[in-house]
């Protein structure tokens, strides 16, 4: 082993799966390999829980679908933020995904159904990535850079050959990795243990800064960023593999940008005619800001927040309202809006105040579908078109609090969730709601169901009905099913000492529950 | 007594095996088994009723997707949703639930609205199968401990 004496005991996971099954199930396999486990049915909860601990987890393992966020954009947010090896998972193992996995930075992609053996040796992840640490700040020689570097000419090539440099040349990353390899005057080289540099949001301003000052025109290679950072602790290398990671988060935000059409919204912002200049002169996405799906926030103009918030309500489709909501963020970064640094930046970064809107109109838009009065109508039994039921309500209850306060959108996710319920309509939601709410949503479904005229359906509907009722009334629910076990099947008041919390008779709220539990954990680890 | 434990043992096995035998189960089954220990007593049955509520909540979510009463169809949320119950099927070993999410899934991007409907209604009828059957088995359980019996490890080949 490494002589820092790495043991894979206590190795901190985070996980994160919207699937409540998977995350407990992750749980337990995970304790069992002796690792101390975090579990998190969010991604913003997990970024939250990430940033605000930095040095807190050694590694992530997460779903690649969820509801709240992209499991690659938190990939990509984790990467260029805390720089841990994150594993992707999934029940799809399509080439395209995996591949899309390999892209933005995952260091493995597990298939559902996970075996423990294949989390016993997760661990080898976050041994590689410190070994890479440690090869990148001694120099030594072509190990350290070749990794990077070819994971620079993967995403360079698999992107489809898209220019991962907005304005680099093929012959500028022959340039850097030269100025990569022949770096040898680094003074923290000596250390053979290096403090993971965790990308703040101070520290990343400065580095976006010194890109941009550099400009499009000339290489903005690391050395150079370095020197205008101005940070004396920082090494060359850590700014090369922070500007590997945002060039690739770039090149998506181009990516989408040309594949999204401009939120109507944008235009409340100011400086959109630099916003058309910008466009047609460049190609390359605004280097200036950094655009997160938890907070957008850096708004290239020095617009005051309070129009900003006030365009939101008026617009809430619109991400404008991002900054405002950065502002309360409890994550690193959190960017005053006007912010004098911003005034410098040249002018194409008002492109990124459109590309801003992309990513969190991308991550968003699903969600802001979802219209808030629906929560009571739903309890009221109706069976109108609601989408919040698919968003799990008691994960999304956060974004179905409020359907024009966006700052709400964020803000309950920083409190328990349990408070966040409560936020919401509380008679629409209370426990005891919760089960009526379940049988009439059982009821709704086995309506729909039997109203369907297929063939098979007279036969199954009347099957239906049997189970459902069944399934209803718990007690029963044995007797009714005809099946031929009936032998040693008990009387229903043997049957009822089932302990009901095993099935459906879950009358607490099991999600927020679970989920504070959850959060619980996270909470726990010190 | 011993008859007793011993007639409710076999109707385990039997119960058990037949549960593998007719593709209801599969091995990953067998591993959330082993995950369970004495600090865990009720692992099994407590990540069932997270699944069998998970079965709800989607299939309704589909159930209301598919309702075109409401307006046009979305295969693409009706899709999310397979997706979503195929994983968590995968997570009980809940074959038969997840090879019909296979299927479901096909119809969904085909977006062929019968061919789903018909997908949902299976889908509901087998989780609610298993559902039963799991109950059964655990009832068997229960009783074998109230009799004072040990549970029988089944060896499925």
């Amino acid at each position: 082993m490494e002589k820092g004496g790495f043991s894979p005991v206590g190795l901190r996971v985070l996980v994160v799966d919207d699937d409540p099954t998977w995350l407990k199930i992750l749980e337990k396999m995970l304790k069992k390999c002796s690792y101390e486990v975090t579990t998190c049915g969010l991604a913003r909860e997990a970024l939250r829980l990430l940033r605000e601990r930095k040095d807190g987890y050694d590694i992530v393992i997460s779903d690649v679908n969820m509801p709240d966020m992209d499991g690659f954009k938190l990939l990509e947010h984790v990467g260029l933020e805390l720089d841990l090896p994150v594993i992707m998972m999934s029940v799809d193992g399509e080439t395209s995904r995996v591949m899309k996995g390999v892209q933005h930075g995952a260091c493995d992609y597990l298939l559902k159904p996970i075996r423990m053996k294949e989390l016993k040796i997760i661990w080898q992840h976050v041994l590689r990535k410190k070994l890479q640490e440690v090869r990148d700040i001694e120099g030594c020689g072509y190990e350290g850079g070749t990794d990077w570097i070819t994971r620079y000419d993967e995403a360079h090539f698999l992107g489809g050959g898209e220019d991962v440099s907005f304005c680099k040349k093929r012959k500028d990353f022959d340039f850097e990795k030269k100025l990569l390899l022949q770096d040898e005057s680094d003074p923290s080289s000596s250390s053979s243990k290096k403090a993971r540099v965790v990308w703040s949001f101070e520290l990343h301003q400065k580095f976006v800064n010194a890109v941009n000052q550099i400009g499009c025109d000339h290489k903005a290679g690391p050395k150079k960023i370095l020197d205008l950072m101005n940070v004396p602790w920082l090494t060359r290398e850590n700014v090369a593999s922070h500007l590997q990671k945002y060039r690739l988060y770039l090149s998506r935000l181009e990516k989408e940008k040309e594949l999204k059409c401009y939120s109507g919204g944008v235009k409340s912002i100011d400086s959109s005619p630099k916003d058309a200049e910008v466009n047609s002169g460049h190609q390359s996405p605004g280097k200036s800001s950094f655009v997160f799906s938890g907070g957008i926030f850096q708004k290239a103009t020095e617009t005051d927040p309070k129009p900003l918030a006030s365009a939101s309500l008026s617009d809430p489709n619109t991400d404008v309202i991002m900054p405002p909501k950065t502002k309360k963020t409890r994550i690193g970064f959190d960017p005053p809006i006007s912010s004098p640094a911003f005034d410098s930046l040249l002018p194409w970064n008002d492109v990124p105040e459109v590309l801003e809107s992309k990513p969190v109109l991308y991550e968003n838009s699903f969600l802001q579908q979802q219209p808030l009065p629906s929560q009571s109508s739903y309890v009221a039994n109706s069976a109108p078109a609601i989408m919040e039921e698919e968003m799990k309500p008691p994960y999304e209850t956060p974004v179905g609090g409020s359907s024009v306060n966006i700052d709400e959108f964020l803000m309950p996710q920083d409190k328990i969730p349990t408070v966040t319920i409560q936020d919401l309509d509380p008679s629409a939601l209370s426990s005891m709601k919760l089960q009526e709410f379940s049988s009439n949503v059982t009821n709704n479904t086995e309506a729909i169901l039997r109203s369907w005229e297929l063939p098979e359906s007279n036969h199954s509907a009347s099957l239906d009905t049997d189970l459902d009722l069944s399934w209803l009334q718990g007690e029963r629910f044995l007797a009714n099913t005809g099946l031929q076990f009936q032998d040693y099947s008990s009387s229903p008041s043997f049957l009822s000492e089932l302990p009901p919390h095993l099935w459906y008779g879950n009358e607490r709220l099991p999600d927020p529950d679970e989920y504070s539990f959850m959060v619980d954990q996270g909470l726990f680890i010190s | 007594m011993d008859a007793l434990i011993s007639q409710l043992q076999r109707q385990f096995r039997d119960h058990t095996i037949s549960l593998y035998q007719q593709g209801f189960l599969d091995d990953q089954f067998t591993e959330l088994k082993k995950l369970q220990d004495d600090g865990s007593p009720d692992f099994v049955a407590e990540v069932l009723s997270l699944f069998f509520e998970d079965c709800v909540k989607l299939i309704s979510n589909m159930a209301r997707a598919l309702d075109q009463t409401t307006g046009a169809v979305d295969f693409s949320t009706v899709g999310a949703s397979v997706h979503q119950l195929k994983g968590s099927s995968s997570s009980v070993g809940a074959k038969r639930v997840k090879a019909l999410c296979v299927s479901f899934k096909d119809f969904c991007e085909a977006q062929n609205f019968e061919g789903c409907v018909r997908c949902l209604q299976q889908v509901d009828i087998e989780y609610k199968t298993l559902k039963s059957k799991l109950q059964d088995l655990f009832n068997l359980e229960k009783q074998i401990i109230q009799a004072g019996g040990i549970v029988p490890q089944v060896d499925i080949n």
